[in-house]
């Protein structure tokens, strides 16, 4: 009966939305933990010990006290937009997660363009962040969120052409398929020199579009004291906190999926009895080992190098990085029609 | 150079200069109203060539002010001290070297700031670390600072 | 300071910015206004006032002995070296001979502040410039070296051991041994200072070709220190006008022409070195004797003027006292070298981005309380 596959749709809607919800905070605390405890390692110190069972608790203290914390909102700021760019961002963020699959036949939405759909939705991320520069009426934020929107523009593009490469190989722009097609190995050693190069771009470019250091000149505190979020306060700060973590898992589970193989396990192609075993250990746990391996790359950057300034930030895209993703394009497709991959 | 190389070369340019050899260095003591013709002088003339000032400063003597320079030469290496007497205390005023040292401009604040005295000819003369609406130069002898709390 | 409009007024395009007082990095209150045009910065104009503290004013109400504990709140990170200076014009004036042991330990604890505050000019250029990590590294070294401070001149930070005549108390007996220990530490740990900053291609590239300072511009502004040395200048005090048993050492002076922000970086590497090298010609022949050379108990300098210049970690500070012959100073004047290389900032930062302002200000290393004094 129709009024009962409409309550039902619905029902499974909010409740599909509540676990991804739910799962998404969950990882950005956990996130936030590790990149703290990372970079404690990396600096030759302990990280968060105190508060909870070895610091577990720390970003759940620190998630409360920014929700207490009074949310000014500046005298001459446009209210609509300020209150709307936060927004904005947590929603692309959270909407780029749809069809990314975290086991074998665990996918929420199963489109056929899913490769196309990430990338155009993380785009809109661009629209917030110049929305909240730009309302926050503050000189440094209108120069953070030009900087940033100029950033995010230009390094789409590298992502495209890497993402492109894969898309020549497999023939499909649906996530499930590009999974499948790697059951008889991973695309980064299947398609050796071109993906590896496109796996090299996309993780260097990735880290600039979610504007993390070493390109984080967006936030620059020691420059120009916050950039785009300098006005923002409590809840709305938190928001951008966990906008940020959950692109950053977005874009290690969108390199893990692609050229690292997903759900996948290792398999050779060729050794059924290795690859059976390899079957056996959950395609989850897979999953996100590959996932916070790229995310624990992605972090080691933070604290390794010093900032680039605007300038060396988009020669790099625009002298070195794009001219060798499209080079690389070809080169791939040199490969596909010649069947140079494995 | 050596002191008396300086001495005569000294009188050349200027020959109503006293001198004081006491201290370590030479020092010449001018009137404040011949200071800017003397100070060209000694940093164009190739066998002077006083091309680093590296301190410059004001002594308070409560009947006049003693401006002190210690030029050195970075190419001949010897050092001399100019001092330029001013005699007027209410409204002192003197010209500015930072067109022939461009480090005076920020000591020449300073001293306009804690001393009083005005410099002609400098491109931007203001209080340097006390605020605009200060009333008094701290570093003057004469100078009671109506803050202070007697016990 | 009241700020109007008028300040604000610019020509088409530009805007003003304002830079500090609080900053994010450890320079100190520093308000820089900086005129801009997009990114590229047209004007630079430094407001300087936030920790004046009128220590030259103050001195002249204090004792010989007295005057020289409110230097080591200038440039707190040569603490050692300010007193030194303020205890030099003392011995020089009345001719007191100090003792062969004083000038040993004096030199050595210089020469430890010296690398203790490039240590910290490591940390706080690499924080400045994004790179989180060298911080810790450099702190470690210097948690090391303040605990030596710690354990024998009673302070981490603002000591008051070198007073007219000497020390103010011996050192403990294992202060051999633990320097020792420390120099070793920071030997073996120095490969590591480069292989993550030196050797790295992002922080290279935003310190070569930015903030170009040539020769001539840098004795025009009084330039001294590494920020002089890197542009070819030779300048170091201690090798020019040799002071406290200076003269019998060895070590080279560090100069390079680079005249941009990468070569005062390399200076102040290379110069951690070779103060390494200093104390390690003293630290196994510390003579015995005394500690300290008897003086009146009040002191009172001749009538004249003394100068005494020393070489502090960031250039050449210089003690002027006038005396009349009283008990206090009647006019003390400390020629900062923080003053004329800040100086030279508007000069250099012409024509630049706000990124390399930061570059410029991470290499020539200022302290704003030696410059507000």
């Amino acid at each position: 009966m129709i009024g009962n596959g409409i309550l039902l749709t619905i029902t499974e809607l909010v409740i599909v939305g509540l676990v991804l919800l739910v799962f998404l905070i969950l990882l950005a605390f956990f996130l936030g933990y590790m990149e703290r405890k990372v970079a404690a390692f990396m600096e030759i110190r302990l990280g968060p010990n105190r508060v909870g069972p070895k610091g577990t608790l720390q970003i759940v203290a620190d998630t409360v006290k920014l929700l207490f914390k009074e949310g000014l909102t500046p005298d001459a700021a446009d209210k609509f937009l300020f209150n709307l760019a936060p927004g904005i961002i947590i929603t692309t963020a959270l909407l780029a997660v749809a069809p990314i699959a975290f086991a074998k036949g665990f996918q929420i939405w199963d489109i056929n363009i899913g490769v196309l759909y990430i990338s155009s939705v993380s785009s809109m991320a661009v629209i917030g962040i110049l929305m909240a520069g730009w309302s926050s009426s503050n000189k440094y934020s209108l120069i953070g969120a030009m900087r940033c929107g100029a950033q995010i523009v230009s390094y789409e593009l590298s992502i495209g052409l890497s993402l492109v490469s894969i898309v020549v190989l497999t023939g499909s722009l649906s996530l499930n398929d590009i999974v499948e097609s790697q059951a008889n190995g991973w695309w980064i050693f299947k398609g050796h020199i071109p993906v590896m190069i496109a796996f090299v771009v996309f993780v260097i470019a990735s880290t600039a579009e979610i504007n993390r250091a070493p390109f984080d000149l967006v936030e620059a505190d020691q420059e120009l004291t916050g950039g785009f979020n300098t006005e923002y306060a409590g809840m709305k700060f938190a928001m951008f906190l966990m906008a940020e973590y959950i692109n950053l898992f977005v874009v290690s589970a969108v390199a893990a999926t692609i050229f690292l193989g997903g759900w996948m396990p290792f398999h050779i192609g060729g050794l059924t009895g290795f690859n059976h075993i390899m079957d056996y250990i959950p395609s989850s746990v897979w999953f996100f080992g590959k996932t916070l391996f790229i995310i624990f790359i992605i972090m080691q950057f933070r604290w390794t190098f010093p900032r680039l300034r605007i300038d060396q930030l988009l020669n790099l895209e625009w002298k070195y990085l794009l001219p060798i993703s499209m080079v690389n394009v070809l080169l791939v497709t040199l490969m596909a029609i010649m069947s140079w991959h494995l | 150079m050596t002191k008396e190389e300086l001495k005569d070369s000294f009188t050349q340019i200027f020959p109503a200069v006293t001198f004081d050899e006491s201290g370590e260095f030479l020092t010449a003591i001018i009137p404040s109203e011949e200071l800017l013709p003397v100070m060209k002088v000694l940093r164009t003339k190739p066998e002077l060539y006083f091309d680093y000032l590296f301190c410059e400063t004001c002594v308070d003597w409560k009947d006049h002010l003693m401006m002190v320079y210690f030029l050195n030469s970075r190419t001949h290496n010897h050092t001399l001290v100019v001092k330029a007497k001013i005699t007027d205390t209410i409204n002192p005023q003197i010209e500015s070297v930072f067109h022939i040292w461009p480090t005076a401009e920020l000591n020449e604040d300073e001293i306009f700031d804690l001393f009083g005295v005005k410099f002609l000819n400098h491109p931007n003369l203001r209080r340097l670390f006390l605020e605009e609406d200060w009333v008094g130069f701290p570093l003057r002898k004469n100078y009671v600072d109506e803050h202070m709390i007697e016990l | 300071m009241i700020l109007g409009e008028e300040d604000y007024i610019t020509e088409e395009g530009e805007f003003v910015v304002n830079m500090g007082p609080q900053h994010p990095s450890t320079h100190g209150v520093l308000r820089l206004k900086v005129w801009l045009d997009g990114e590229t910065i047209k004007k630079v104009e430094p407001h300087l006032g936030y920790i004046h503290r009128s220590i030259e004013k103050m001195s002249e109400s204090l004792s010989y002995r007295q005057y020289g504990y409110l230097t080591s709140r200038m440039d707190y990170l040569s603490a050692h070296i300010n007193n030194l200076a303020c205890a030099l014009v003392v011995e020089k004036s009345l001719q007191v001979e100090v003792p062969a042991r004083a000038q040993a330990i004096r030199i050595i604890i210089g020469e430890l502040t010296r690398i203790g505050s490039h240590l910290l000019w490591f940390a706080s250029a690499g924080l400045d410039l994004g790179g989180v990590t060298p911080f810790f590294y450099a702190f470690r070294e210097r948690e090391a070296i303040n605990s030596i401070m710690d354990e024998n001149c009673g302070a981490r930070l603002t000591q008051n051991f070198m007073v007219p005549g000497g020390i103010v108390y011996d050192v403990r007996p294992d202060f051999q041994s633990r320097v020792k220990e420390v120099l070793k530490q920071f030997k073996d740990n120095f490969h590591e200072y480069n292989e993550i900053l030196t050797g790295n291609v992002i922080f290279q590239n935003r310190l070569k070709d930015v903030g170009i300072l040539t020769k001539e511009d840098a004795i025009a502004f009084g330039c001294t220190g590494p920020t002089a040395r890197a542009s070819g200048l030779s300048c170091d005090i201690r090798k020019m006008y040799p002071y406290d048993g200076y003269e019998k050492l060895q070590f080279d002076e560090v100069i390079s022409t680079g005249c941009d922000s990468w070569a005062r970086y390399e200076v102040r590497m290379a110069e951690m070195l070779q103060s390494v090298r200093i104390i390690e010609q003293l630290i196994d022949n510390i003579p015995e004797g005394d500690i300290v050379a008897k003086t009146k108990n009040v002191i009172k300098l001749p009538k004249g003027e003394f100068y005494q210049r020393v070489e502090t970690a960031r250039g050449e500070l210089g003690v002027y006292i006038v005396s009349d012959g009283g008990a206090s100073p009647y006019r003390c004047k400390y020629r900062s070298p923080n003053f004329a290389n800040l100086s030279a900032i508007p000069h250099i930062a012409r024509g630049y981005k706000i990124g390399d302002l930061i570059a410029i200000m991470a290499t020539i290393d200022l302290i704003i309380p030696d410059i507000d004094r």
